[in-house]
C-alpha cells in the first residue's frame, strides 16, 4: 500500500547563490539529509530526512541554509491534527509504540508563565546584591526537629557549642543542580561537561541510572549516584563513592513505566559502566521489585544508609503524579533526606510519546501541593524538596523556591547550554550536537571543557539573576524565600488553580 | 579471629556496627575471620554492603535484605531467611539452611546463594552476569511465581526436593502443598542466563520469552559443580553426582533482545 508517509516535517532551503559546495552540511548531518553531487558540484537536500536540529544551518559558513518547519499539507482540522495523522500512519506501518525524546511539548498550562514575582517599594528597602551580601547557598538534607546547645559560661567569655548531631547534607553554592542523565543516554563528553561544571561551581550532577564511568570518579564529591530498578552499575563502591544516593522511582517524562536501552547501544564501555554483558538489552523494570509500599521504600532507604555508614543523604526521585502530596508524605516518613519531584514536562532520552504527553502533572502544582501537605503535617523540615521538570530560567527557579522547593534540577536547560536544539530525536543515538549519542565521531563535536565553561556561565548568570530578584524583594537569603508564597501572584488563573498553588491573584494585596 | 555476638533484643544498627567494627579491625589480616551471631531475630541488613574475607554464621532468622550490596563475605544462616536476600549482591556466598522469602537474589551481579528448601515470589529476578562475575542461585525445593523474571545473566538451579506450602488468609485448615516446582511466569522477560530445573515444568508455568531445552555437557559440568556444593553444604545425597542429563531441563531465552521491535519512530 502506498500509505507510507513521506511528507517532510521540515523544509531545507538552500540559497544556491550563497552555497559554496563546501560540504560542511553533508558531513555534519548524521541523518544524511544532504548529499553532494560530485559531477555537478552541487549539494542536494532531502527534506524528509531532516529532523530540525539546525546543526547544518548553524555551521554553514556561507549562511546558505535555512531550516523551516514545513507548513501542513493536510486539510485544516482542529481535531484530526497533522500529528495524529502522522502517528497513525507510522503505527499502521510498523505496529510499534511511538517513541520520542525530551519533554512534553503540548500546550498544557505552563504555570511558571502565569505567576508573577514581587518586589519591594517604599515599605521595605530592596537590596543591591552587587554591593551587599546575598546568601544563596543551599543545604540539601534532613533538618533536625530542634537544636540543642551547650553553653559554657566562664567569667571571661561564653562558649556555645551545638549539641544536636546534624544529618548529612549536600552543600550547594546555588540552588541549582544538574538532573540525572545517564552515560548511555548522553555522551561521555556531555557527562564530563556536567560533572566538571558541577564541581567547579560547587553544585551537583547526577549519574542517572546507567552506572558511573570511571573517568568521572574524580568528580565524586559533586556527584549524586542513582539507584534505579535495573541496579545498573550499583555496587558498594559506587554507593560509597557518591556524595549522595538517589533512589529513582520514576521520572516526569515517563511516570510508572520502566525502560530499556536497546542491545545495539550497549557497547563495550556502556557495558562496563552498567556492569552488564555487551550487546544485551538493558531492561529497567517498571517498579523496583523490592519496593511495593512505603514500608518497603523505608527498607531500601535504610539498606542504603546502612551500606554507606549513615554518612550521606539518601533521597527519592518520583514523577509528579496525581497523588504526589501523600506520596511525598510517605517518602518523608520512610526516612528519605530529600525528595526530587519531576514534573510532566521533564526531559528524557527516550519515552513512549503517549506517556510523555499524557501522564503526570506539571511541577508547579506538585511542589505547591507537596509543600503545603508537608507543612500541614509538620514534617516539611524533615526533607529537602528538589523541583525538576522543565526549569527554563532563573525566574522558574525563584518561583519554584517560593512555591516551596529547596532547590531545582535542570536537565534540558543544561543540554541547551551544551548546544541542544530540542529536535526530540535523542532516542536515535544520532545527535548531531554530540549530546545524545555514543557515536565517537558525533560525541567528539562536544568539547567537554568548552561545555563545562558554558554550563558554569549559565549557573553564574542564573545565580546573579536570582540574587537580583531576591534583592528586589528585600530578601537577602534564599532560605527566607522558600515557601514564601506571599511573594507570588497568579495571572489569568482560576480560583481553583490559585488555591492549589496557594497564591493570590495579581492585584490582590495582603 | 573469631567473634561471638548475642543478638538477643539487639537493634540491627548495633548488630551491624559490631560486625563492621570487627571487619574493619581485621582488614588485611590473613586469618580466617569469623563471626557467630546467636539469637538472630529479624534484624535487617546483616552483611549489607560488607566487603572482605569474613564468614558470618547466623543462628536464628535474619530480617530482610540480608547481604544486600554485599561484596565478598560468606554468610551461613542456620534457620530460614526473609525477603530480599542478596539484593544487588556483587560477590560472596549465602547459604540458607531453610527457606527464603520473596525477591531472593534480586539484581544480583555475582556470588552464590544456596537455599536448602524453598524460595518465595520473584526470586532471581534481573540477575546479571558481567565479565568474570556469574551469579548463581541453587534452590533445593521449589519457587513461587516469576522466578528469574527479566533475568539477564547467571544461573538458577532448582532441584524440587521440597514443595512450597500455601495457606489461605492465615485460616486454620486452609493449607496445602503446591504441586508445581515453579510458579507461573517463570523466566518471563528473560533475555540472558540459564535456569535449570530438575524434573520437568508445565508450559503454562513459563513466560513467553523462554524455551525448554536439554542440558549439554557444559551444562552438566556446571550442574555437577553446584549440586555437589549443595550436597556438601546441606549434607544431602538426594541428587546423585554426576547428575544425569535426562533428569534436568534447561530454560533459556529465545532472544537477547526480546523487546527489539517494540517501538516506532
Amino acid at each position: 500500500m502506498a500509505l507510507k508517509l513521506s511528507q517532510a516535517e521540515f523544509e531545507i532551503e538552500r540559497d544556491l547563490d550563497k552555497c559554496i559546495s563546501c560540504q560542511v552540511c553533508v558531513k555534519q548531518c548524521s541523518y544524511g539529509a544532504h548529499e553532494y553531487d560530485r559531477d555537478k558540484n552541487v549539494i542536494y537536500s532531502d527534506s524528509t530526512k531532516c529532523v530540525g536540529c539546525h546543526r547544518c544551518e548553524v555551521l554553514c559558513p556561507a549562511g546558505a541554509l535555512k531550516i523551516k518547519e514545513r507548513e501542513s499539507q493536510y486539510k485544516t482540522n482542529y481535531n484530526w491534527t497533522e500529528e495524529h495523522l502522522r502517528n497513525i500512519y507510522k503505527q499502521a506501518e510498523s505496529g510499534g509504540a511511538l517513541l520520542t525524546g525530551m519533554g512534553c511539548d503540548k500546550p498544557y498550562t505552563i504555570y511558571w508563565d502565569r505567576i508573577l514575582f514581587n518586589a519591594s517599594q517604599v515599605t521595605n528597602p530592596s537590596i543591591d546584591p552587587l554591593r551587599e551580601p546575598m546568601e544563596i547557598r543551599t543545604f540539601i538534607g534532613r533538618k533536625p526537629d530542634n537544636l540543642e546547645f551547650e553553653i559554657k559560661e566562664s567569667p571571661r567569655n561564653e562558649s556555645v557549642k551545638l549539641k544536636t548531631k546534624l544529618y548529612p547534607q549536600m552543600e550547594l553554592s546555588t540552588p541549582i543542580m544538574f538532573s540525572a542523565m545517564s552515560y548511555g543516554a548522553i555522551s561521555l563528553n556531555a557527562c564530563k561537561a556536567l560533572a566538571t561544571a558541577a564541581s567547579e561551581y560547587g553544585t551537583y550532577c547526577n549519574t542517572g541510572e546507567g552506572g558511573w564511568h570511571k573517568d568521572l570518579y574524580k568528580y565524586a564529591g559533586n556527584t549524586i549516584v542513582q539507584v534505579a530498578s535495573g541496579r545498573y552499575g550499583v555496587d558498594i563502591d559506587y554507593l560509597n563513592r557518591g556524595a549522595a544516593v538517589e533512589i529513582k522511582i520514576g521520572q516526569g517524562a515517563k511516570p510508572g513505566i520502566g525502560g530499556h536501552l536497546p542491545g545495539e547501544k550497549v557497547s563495550r564501555e556502556i557495558s562496563d559502566t552498567r556492569m552488564i554483558p555487551e550487546g544485551t538489552d538493558a531492561i529497567s523494570p517498571a517498579p523496583h521489585h523490592d519496593i511495593y509500599s512505603i514500608e518497603d521504600l523505608a527498607q531500601i532507604i535504610y539498606a542504603l544508609k546502612e551500606a554507606t555508614g549513615w554518612e550521606k543523604p539518601v533521597g527519592v526521585k518520583v514523577a509528579a503524579v496525581h497523588n504526589i502530596a501523600p506520596i511525598a508524605s510517605g517518602i518523608v516518613r520512610a526516612g528519605a533526606d530529600f525528595i526530587s519531584i519531576d514534573g510532566m514536562r521533564g526531559g528524557t532520552g527516550a519515552a513512549p510519546l503517549v506517556i510523555r504527553d499524557n501522564v503526570g502533572i506539571p511541577i508547579e502544582l506538585a511542589i505547591a501541593s507537596v509543600d503545603e501537605r508537608l507543612r500541614e503535617e509538620g514534617i516539611r523540615h524533615k526533607i529537602s524538596i528538589i523541583a525538576a521538570g522543565s526549569i527554563r530560567s532563573s525566574a522558574d527557579v525563584i518561583k519554584a523556591i517560593a512555591l516551596g522547593a529547596d532547590a531545582v534540577y535542570i536537565g534540558t536547560a543544561a543540554l541547551v547550554a551544551l548546544g541542544c536544539h530540542l529536535c526530540q530525536k535523542c532516542y536515535t543515538g544520532k545527535c548531531n550536537w554530540g549530546i545524545a549519542t555514543q557515536d565517537p565521531s558525533l560525541a567528539k563535536r562536544l568539547n567537554p571543557e568548552i561545555g563545562a565553561r558554558r554550563l558554569v556561565n549559565l549557573l553564574n548568570a542564573w545565580s546573579l539573576e536570582i540574587k537580583e530578584m531576591l534583592g528586589g524583594t528585600g530578601i537577602n537569603a534564599i532560605e527566607s524565600l522558600r515557601g514564601n508564597r506571599e511573594h507570588l501572584r497568579g495571572i489569568g488563573l482560576s480560583d481553583r488553580e490559585l488555591g492549589i498553588l496557594g497564591i493570590r491573584h495579581a492585584g490582590e494585596s495582603w | 579471629m573469631r567473634l561471638l555476638i548475642d543478638a538477643e533484643k539487639m537493634c540491627y544498627r548495633e548488630l551491624n556496627l559490631k560486625v563492621r567494627e570487627f571487619v574493619n579491625s581485621n582488614i588485611g589480616s590473613d586469618d580466617n575471620n569469623e563471626i557467630d551471631i546467636n539469637n538472630v531475630l529479624g534484624q535487617r541488613y546483616i552483611g549489607d554492603g560488607l566487603k572482605g574475607n569474613i564468614i558470618l554464621n547466623l543462628y536464628g532468622i535474619p530480617g530482610n535484605d540480608l547481604g544486600a550490596f554485599m561484596d565478598g563475605p560468606k554468610i551461613e544462616v542456620f534457620g530460614n531467611g526473609q525477603d530480599g536476600i542478596g539484593n544487588t549482591m556483587n560477590s560472596g556466598r549465602i547459604i540458607i539452611h531453610g527457606s527464603t522469602g520473596d525477591i531472593t537474589g534480586y539484581s544480583m551481579r555475582g556470588g552464590e546463594i544456596y537455599i536448602k528448601e524453598n524460595t518465595g515470589y520473584r526470586s532471581g529476578i534481573h540477575m546479571k552476569s558481567y565479565h568474570e562475575k556469574l551469579p548463581v542461585m541453587i534452590i533445593g525445593g521449589s519457587a513461587g511465581n516469576f522466578l528469574g523474571e527479566y533475568m539477564a545473566g547467571g544461573i538458577i538451579i532448582i532441584l524440587g526436593l521440597y514443595r512450597r506450602r500455601w495457606n489461605f488468609m492465615g485460616l486454620d485448615g486452609m493449607t496445602g502443598e503446591n504441586k508445581d516446582i515453579v510458579g507461573n511466569y517463570t523466566g518471563t522477560g528473560m533475555h540472558g542466563g540459564t535456569i535449570y530445573i530438575k524434573g520437568d515444568v508445565e508450559e503454562h508455568n513459563l513466560g513467553k520469552e523462554v524455551k525448554k531445552s536439554s542440558p549439554v555437557d557444559d551444562d552438566l559440568r556446571l550442574l555437577n559443580k553446584y549440586v555437589k556444593n549443595y550436597n556438601i553444604f546441606f549434607n544431602s545425597d538426594e541428587v546423585k553426582i554426576p547428575v544425569k542429563s535426562d533428569d534436568f531441563i534447561k530454560l533459556v531465552p529465545f532472544s537477547h533482545r526480546p523487546y527489539g521491535e517494540l517501538y516506532t519512530y
